[in-house]
């Protein structure tokens, strides 16, 4: 190798180090200052139970209710959306195998809806919300979040069923499967692994999304009971507390943003090793 | 499926000289054929990938297509069993009869005349379950549902192939876990199971070693009692140890066929006859 070459060579290296290094640094400078602000402030207390009283203006209590209803919104988003985006996405990979001219159009419609800002989903769920005659609600929310989360769900699970391999699909229809039978044994079991990363990363959205639901879901103390009561999220719980002019509220709003970085964490691990573990049937 | 790849491709340059010499053949095939191929046309926007192909091909022997890349042999195999369906860009028409049954119009028993015809592809593609569920997966298609049934049929495929010795003891294991070599067999019983009646093998041994390409050989030859089997391959030598039957094409045709031995030593077209000389 000669000198000059040595030379590029060092400089791509020093460059992309660089770039690496500072991903990583700028995502653990947003993890010390949060973890920093909110650490005083975190407690059993603070997670395990409901505000009470004046908790905004300083009270007692803690943000339990967030906490739940963000999983109460997130999980019953992410199973509407799995139930809608699932089926979409095998339809899109199975029956217009043939149609590649209508696979690109539906794909480019679903990239669209996904670069959709949630400000906007949540309008729009606010105007569905109107239209069904629903008041803002755990439904609501629930609707709107799925809203906002399929698109993202099609095109994960899209480009999952994409990376399998046409030659499985044509041994699974030469061994006699139709195409319904190859979609479920064949290209869901190849995609398992893929599919439920997807669907971790999705979960991951809704739960830290807070626009979409600020018309929506409402916000309360109370853990809701029916889908039609209001209910409190995380994100909002931020939010709400960021926006209190009392220091030690605006401290457990970082507390807060701890749980929720917490949680994130913990779906991202979660689609690690859930992919991981599945992923031993599958042909690459 | 890169169409292209099927029309572009070939070790010869386009021109009409050698397909001058292109010799019309009768069927070579007297008597028995399990499948008549009429006027077969395979096209894309680009132009023909099969051009009229008419072929015979007797019941349980080895017939080996065998030409350039890109000549058309794939597409010829995958329209055997309408494979060609998965792909809009490809459109076929002509007459395929399997049994006097003409598959073009198979469309309301379309997955039990695919079950006539097992199929090998260049890369073995065992599906995402486990060894035992591979080969069981086309006796529940059919409708099996006894387990002892469904056990009696893995084991003896298994062991039809030479296999079960090796995975006796972790039938539960991923497929993905036995050896290429392995793997391919496994596909191969796994489409033994449905008990077809064709075997379509597309470059079989093309990913594997000398030893799994010498099984897979040996296997043809004993399956072909029971079976009729066509052969893809690029490989002179695996066409002259198997083929009972060679078809030779070139850009979507069918230039010479007939006994291996009469056609690739004494070839009658100066097309097979470079690609002899190329190909040795």
């Amino acid at each position: 190798m000669n000198r000059w070459k040595k030379i590029e060579e060092w400089i791509f290296r020093g460059i992309s180090f660089a770039a690496a290094f500072s991903v990583v640094l700028i995502l653990l400078y947003l993890l010390v200052v949060i973890f920093k602000k909110g650490i005083g402030s975190l407690s059993w207390e603070i997670v395990f139970s409901l505000p009470e009283g004046g908790y905004y203006f300083g009270g007692g209590g803690g943000i339990l209710n967030a906490v739940v209803g963000s999983f109460y919104l997130s999980v019953g988003a992410t199973i509407l959306a799995v139930i809608i985006g699932l089926p979409a996405a095998l339809f899109i990979n199975v029956q217009l195998i043939r149609l590649k001219h209508t696979q690109n159009i539906i794909r480019y419609l679903l990239d669209a809806l996904w670069g959709i800002p949630s400000i906007v989903y949540g309008a729009f769920g606010f105007a569905v919300m109107l239209f069904l005659g629903l008041n803002a609600s755990l439904l609501a929310g629930i609707i709107t979040v799925a809203l906002l989360i399929t698109p993202i769900l099609v095109r994960a699970f899209d480009e999952v069923l994409k990376t399998i391999p046409v030659e499985l699909q044509e041994a699974s229809y030469s061994l006699g499967s139709t195409k319904t039978e190859t979609a479920l044994k064949v290209l869901f079991k190849q995609g398992f692994a893929g599919f439920i990363t997807a669907l971790l990363l999705a979960f991951g959205r809704g739960i830290g999304d807070a626009a979409s639901v600020l018309f929506t879901a409402g916000y309360t103390d109370n853990i809701p009971v029916t889908l039609d009561e209001p209910v409190a999220t995380l994100p909002l719980s931020i939010f709400f507390q960021l926006s209190s002019p009392i220091e030690e509220v605006r401290q457990r709003a970082y507390a807060a943003a701890v749980i929720l970085t917490f949680i994130i964490l913990i779906i991202s691990v979660s689609a690690r090793f859930l992919s991981k573990r599945y992923s031993k049937n599958i042909i690459k | 499926m890169n169409v292209m790849a099927f029309t572009n491709q070939s070790v010869f340059p386009p021109g009409e000289v050698v397909l001058q010499n292109k010799v019309e053949m009768k069927s070579a095939v007297k008597e028995n054929p399990i499948i008549k191929i009429r006027d077969l046309n395979v096209e894309t926007r680009e132009g023909k990938i099969l051009k009229n192909i008419n072929l015979e091909i007797p019941k349980n022997q080895i017939v080996v297509l065998l030409g350039p890349s890109g000549c058309g042999k794939t597409t010829l195999l995958k329209s055997l069993n309408r494979l060609t369906d998965l792909h809009k860009e490809l459109k076929v028409s002509g007459q395929i009869l399997i049994d006097g049954q003409d598959i073009m119009k198979a469309n309301n028993n379309l997955a039990a005349m695919r079950q006539k015809m097992g199929l090998l592809s260049q890369r073995p593609f065992p599906l995402p379950v486990s060894i035992y569920k591979n080969v069981a997966y086309g006796l529940k298609l059919k409708g099996i549902r006894s387990k002892k049934l469904i056990s009696y049929n893995v084991e003896t495929n298994l062991k039809r192939v030479g296999l079960w010795d090796e995975v006796k003891g972790r039938l539960k294991n991923p497929a993905t876990s036995l050896s290429i070599g392995q793997q391919q067999r496994l596909c191969l019983a796994r489409g033994l199971a449905v008990k077809p009646t064709i075997i379509l093998a597309d470059e079989p041994t093309s990913a594997l070693d000398p030893i799994s390409t010498k099984i897979i050989e040996n296997l043809f030859k004993e399956l072909k009692q029971h079976y009729t089997i066509i052969l893809v391959t690029h490989v002179l030598r695996q066409a002259l140890r198997l083929a009972d039957h060679v078809v030779f094409m070139y850009y979507g045709e069918i230039i010479e066929q007939g006994h291996p031995e009469k056609i690739l030593k004494n070839p009658k077209t100066n097309v097979l006859k470079k690609y002899l000389v190329d190909g040795n």
